[in-house]
């Protein structure tokens, strides 16, 4: 038991690596709002596109969408990080992570999105071009409220994956919350750095999820 | 046109709509005069709904023309159709309220978005609206709390709150329970009292014979009978009309 202790739970060590997890949890953070900014303004920009009555917007949007949700995210991660470079281009990890991410993210949330544009009923879309709204204002007004609405659960669910996802940031060398945890374990020899970079997920997540199948128990109720 | 001959609020002409190989309309022609109440019956399939969609280009016609006020419908650009659709109301079967927007947004929407009305002046328009369909209470509700009957008198109220010079009904009260259509048809009369101009698909003999002008009898396609009420009910001419009238008034018996 003591040794079980010792080896994950070590609260002087946690101690000691704190300052630096801290500091990594910080650019998770920052790198959480960035990617999940992008993710969900590019998967709106794509949802649309592939929820188009024109069928040469709609065919390209649903290659992409189903190409990378196809494609893992740590290939895409190193091919964008350490292939770039042999055409020329070298980016910084930072921006390596947030293309992968944006390429990864907007194809998930651009399917979602999709499928509540869908679930409004056809009828919505009439009433409102019957009214003199314009394509654009009966989307922003009409369509998207009620689509978001409906998959708001698979919207959260989404974001909880991304933010785990982001761990992976740390094969570029980004000092993110996993790298600094894994860094300070090969420090210390003791793995209770990355328990407590485990710790830190399981803190923000947890309500998210709980809120997460609130929701759904109340979507199966009234359904 | 002679100058003796007010134009027609709304002027359907040569009117052909085809879903790929199958012909739904052809060459339909009807005028119908400001403040007339138009009432079309048919059998299902025969293409009224699709009239009425065509009237505001929520079906794209095939060919032919739709003027109202004179004013085209077809050939305009996107934003001119969207202007030309704040002259032509629309009700549906299935209401088609918003249901994330309270019923006072939902009469105000349009009249902000569309017709850029001031905030305070489309809530005071909304209100009136309301009341005109005796909902003026229910404008902090939401739609979902409301009776099928309430929400359709919403729609038309959000339809009316623009100003349209004509008001499409396509079976405004097939989705209602019996005891619900009273209110919407008395909201229909109390519109035709006021001189709303209005074309009405309904299965609704009765309010035909009490409110319409004019009785448009529509088959396969095309009209193939018009008249008053009393002529198209009392003394049909075509042995379509007659089988038509036989067997509704067989269903309602
Ligand atoms: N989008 C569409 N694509 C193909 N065919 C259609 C479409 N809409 C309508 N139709 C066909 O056009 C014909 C006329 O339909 P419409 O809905 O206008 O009839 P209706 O007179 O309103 O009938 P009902 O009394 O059942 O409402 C029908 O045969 C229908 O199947
Ligand atoms: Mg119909």
């Amino acid at each position: 038991m003591d040794t079980i202790i010792n080896a994950f739970f070590n609260i002087d060590i946690m101690r000691q690596a704190a300052p630096l997890l801290l500091k990594g949890a910080w650019v998770t953070l920052q790198l959480c709002a960035v990617v999940i900014i992008l993710g969900i303004s590019g998967g709106l920009a794509l949802g649309l596109l592939a929820s188009s009555k024109n069928a040469a917007v709609r065919l390209p949007a649903f290659v992409f969408i189903d190409v990378f949700r196809a494609i893992p995210p740590l290939i895409l991660l190193i091919l964008i990080y350490a292939g770039l470079p042999f055409i020329g281009i070298r980016v910084p990890p930072f921006v390596a992570v947030c293309i992968a991410f944006l390429l990864n993210n907007s194809a998930y949330f651009a399917e979602i999105f999709r499928s509540g544009i869908k679930s409004v009923a056809r009828g919505q879309t009439e009433a409102a071009r019957a009214t003199g709204l314009s394509p654009a204002q009966t989307q922003a007004y009409v369509i998207l409220p009620q689509a978001v609405r409906n998959v708001l659960p698979d919207l959260l669910s989404n974001v909880v994956e991304i933010v785990k996802l982001t761990s992976i940031a740390s094969v570029v060398s980004l000092t993110e919350l996993l790298y600094s945890a894994n860094m300070a374990r090969a420090v210390t020899y003791n793995s209770s750095p990355l328990v407590m970079a485990a710790l830190m997920y399981l803190v923000v997540l947890w309500p998210l999820v709980r809120v997460i199948s609130r929701f759904q128990r109340g979507l199966s109720i009234s359904s | 046109m002679s100058a003796s001959q007010p134009l027609p609020t709304l002027e359907i002409t040569a009117l052909e709509k085809r879903f790929g190989e199958t012909q739904v309309l052809r060459s339909i022609d009807l005028k119908v005069a400001n403040g007339e109440l138009v009432f079309v019956i048919g059998p299902s399939g025969s293409g009224k709904s699709t009239m009425l969609r065509c009237c505001n280009r929520l079906e794209e016609p095939t060919s032919g023309a739709i003027h109202v006020n004179g004013k085209p419908m077809l050939g305009i650009t996107r934003r001119d159709l969207d202007r030309m659709r704040l002259q032509v109301g629309m009700v549906f079967q299935g209401f088609f309220l918003y249901p994330h927007l309270s019923v006072l947004k939902n009469v105000t929407l349009a009249q902000r978005k569309a017709l850029k009305r001031p905030a305070a002046e489309a809530d005071a328009r909304a209100l009136e609206m309301l009341d005109k369909v005796g909902l003026k209470h229910k404008a902090n509700a939401m739609p979902g709390e409301l009776s099928g009957g309430q929400q359709q008198r919403v729609a038309i109220a959000r339809a009316l709150a623009l100003d349209p010079k004509v008001m499409l009904f396509d079976e405004p009260t097939s989705a209602l329970d019996p005891e619900l259509v009273g209110s919407v048809l008395k909201v229909m009369r109390d519109l035709r009292e006021g001189g709303m101009t209005m074309i009405v698909v309904s299965h609704e003999m009765q309010f035909a014979r009490e409110a319409a002008d004019r009785v448009v009898f529509m088959d396969g396609g095309v009209i193939v009978e018009q008249g008053i009420p009393d002529e198209i009910f009392g003394n049909p001419k075509s042995e379509r009309l007659r089988a038509f009238l036989s067997r509704v008034s067989g269903e309602a018996a």
